[in-house]
């Protein structure tokens, strides 16, 4: 089918990013891309992220799992300010989350497509170039700009929806829109929250290579997966939460922890998270 | 999944492809049009403004004979008035500004915030009355009901950002609020003055002023800047407000320009249109424009275009069965969003008109 492998090297290749060593820690003394420290939040008096601390570093590819309901959602918001920490401190690129005002470096993908677009009419190509919107400003949309979109429907497969409305597509098509238009963004950090939900076991297999590629090229990614199996496959560490942060270390530690059993089973025993 | 592949969809094929050329003809002409019939309406406003001048009267008297042989040709009494094209010049600007408003204000589902701010503005207006009535000074009414309906404006977006309940709760409170106040000043007033406030209610070709045409010239250039200058961010907090918070775009800023603007443009379409059928230019061409449209930035043209299409419609109807204005331009406007209805074979694209 050839979605997802297209000019993937035109995708990240204009920022300068950092770049990982082979163990998929940080190789230089690059700021991490994400801190969290001591982060609660709380949906009026239930709480939905209590305690949470830890640390992305760039160039990381962290997958956040946990049971339904268990915060991971809440959790990736707090990262990109969405939501302010009730208690706590976030801090994002190494600046507090409030002073950052550089859209251009997150790509975000939103579960299930949480956007009003249902009886808008907005073409797949408009949509995508809205992922250019952080880099122009009030700008006008150049020629890099164009090709930047260009690219990304390329990357995914939807360069023959261009001019579709997004209201006429599937679920799986709209998804795949949203995710160019992350790609197009050209971002240090990709933020995805169960982002192939509709999406067919190919593309999806490919969206998930592309990931690995895209990673190794430098870009932080943090993903929210239902699939437990596609986590321990691709992602470097783990963080695993159900409102309290059961796990965060690398892959492999969490795969012979019993965080997963842990969170998921609600024995009601607390079992405190440790950094490696 | 099955029917999810990359090339499932209809292809871009190259027989549609002259269509979509036409198509875009067409758009470009209707507002190439538009542009046109704006920049002269404004011409006319400036024209009347500075006929005083040396070459602003020949042009001016210009104008005048134009509109006598207009009213030759129509057999009518009604272009060679200077006043009539006042009227017209404003609603020819309300054509143009209130559907590029709305459409932003629809696809965010907030089409009674316009309606809203009317009833404010309203209660604006019946101040200026009595507040001219009282102090025996001379504010222009529309300048007083402008700084109420913006304050209005700021209010509904302080309250609905603040309070829990749904979107819409407090923009019903708003409404029937501000125009409760109206009513009891307008009660209070009558004893002072004989207040003649039916015409903002109903919508008047006579109650458009010299300063209320004026007023909308000056106004409408304003709005189509703003959004011409921040159409992509509208766009982008209108179609998907989560992901634009993330790209870091303002967008309470921009919800407050939003609602701002439409406070703008209520306050000046409300004296053709009156209050209660002021709120039908920003949502009835965006429906319509949204029914047949095949990408946001066509929505905005073709309701521009229908927009313009409603209002000269209207005057028409107005003009030749001596009909009010705002009531005839919103028939037309309807009679317009039926006809998008039929040619796309009478499947509705439900727009929520809640909130």
């Amino acid at each position: 089918m050839g979605a997802f492998d297209a000019h993937i090297d035109r995708v990240v290749d204009s920022n300068g990013r950092a770049k990982r060593s082979e163990d998929g820690t940080s190789a230089h003394t690059v700021d991490p891309a994400i801190e969290l420290e001591d982060v609660t939040f709380a949906y009026g008096d239930t709480p939905a992220v209590r305690d949470v601390s830890l640390t992305v570093e760039a160039g990381d590819f962290l997958g956040l799992v946990g049971p339904n309901g268990s915060g991971k959602t809440t959790l990736l918001h707090l990262m990109l300010g969405l939501h302010a920490p009730d208690e706590g401190t976030v801090r994002l690129f190494d600046r507090p989350i409030d002073e950052v005002d550089d859209g251009s470096r997150i790509g975000y993908v939103s579960q299930q497509a949480t956007n009003r677009g249902g009886a808008m009419p907005v073409t797949v190509r408009e949509c995508v170039t809205m992922g250019r919107f952080a880099h122009v400003g009030h700008g006008r949309l150049g020629g890099e700009d164009r090709e930047a979109v260009a690219t990304a429907m390329e990357t995914v497969g939807i360069v023959d929806l261009a001019d579709r409305l997004m209201n006429e597509l599937s679920g799986g098509q709209r998804q795949r829109a949203y995710i160019a238009r992350a790609l197009a963004s050209e971002a240090d950090l990709l933020a995805l929250d169960e982002p192939t939900v509709g999406v067919d076991a190919e593309s999806r297999d490919a969206f998930y290579a592309l990931l690995d590629r895209l990673n190794d090229d430098g870009i932080t990614i943090v993903l929210i997966e239902h699939d437990i199996g596609v986590v321990t496959d691709r992602a470097d560490h783990v963080a695993c939460i159900n409102t309290e942060l059961y796990h965060h270390g690398d892959t492999e530690s969490f795969v012979e922890s019993d965080a997963l059993a842990d969170a998921y089973g609600a024995t009601g025993q607390v079992v405190h998270h440790h950094h490696p | 999944m099955s029917g999810d592949g990359p090339n499932s969809g209809k292809p871009t094929t190259p027989e549609n492809a002259p269509a979509r050329g036409r198509r875009r003809t067409v758009e470009l002409a209707g507002m190439a049009a538009t542009t046109a019939l704006s920049a002269a309406m404004i011409g006319f406003v400036l024209l009347y403004w500075a006929q005083d001048l040396p070459v602003a009267s020949d042009l001016y008297a210009g104008f005048r004979a134009l509109g006598r042989s207009m009213d030759a040709a129509f057999g009518t009494n009604v272009f060679r008035h200077p006043f009539m094209w006042q009227s017209m010049a404003t609603g020819v600007l309300i054509g143009v500004v209130a559907p590029l408003v709305g459409t932003f204000l629809v696809h965010r589902e907030m089409a009674l915030i316009g309606e809203t701010l009317a009833h404010t503005a309203f209660a604006g207006v019946a101040f200026g009355f009595l507040l001219n009535a009282v102090t025996g000074w001379d504010a222009p009414l529309l300048l007083v009901a402008l700084v109420v309906g913006i304050v209005g404006a700021i209010g509904v977006q302080w309250l609905t950002e603040r309070t829990d309940a749904y979107g819409d709760v407090p923009i019903a409170i708003m409404l029937s609020g501000s125009f409760a106040v109206g009513t009891l000043i307008v009660s209070y007033g009558r004893g002072l003055t004989g207040i003649a406030i039916e015409g903002y209610l109903f919508g008047n070709l006579g109650v458009v002023t010299v300063e209320g045409a004026r007023l909308m010239a000056g106004l409408s250039v304003v709005v189509v800047v703003a959004v011409a200058a921040t159409y992509k961010q509208l766009l982008f907090i209108t179609f998907d407000e989560q992901a634009a918070r993330v790209a870091r775009l303002n967008v309470t800023g921009y919800n407050t320009l939003l609602v701002v603007l439409t406070a703008v443009v209520v306050v000046g379409a409300m004296q053709v249109l009156g209050v209660i059928l002021v709120a039908a230019m920003l949502v009835v061409p965006v429906a319509a424009a949204s029914q047949i449209a095949r990408s946001f930035r066509e929505t905005t043209y073709l309701s521009v275009i229908f927009g313009q299409l409603s209002v000269i419609g209207g005057f028409a109807l107005a003009i030749g069965g001596e009909l009010p204005s705002g009531g005839s331009i919103v028939v037309v406007a309807i009679a317009i969003y039926l006809l998008t209805v039929a040619a796309s074979g009478f499947s509705v694209r439900a727009i929520s008109a809640h909130g």
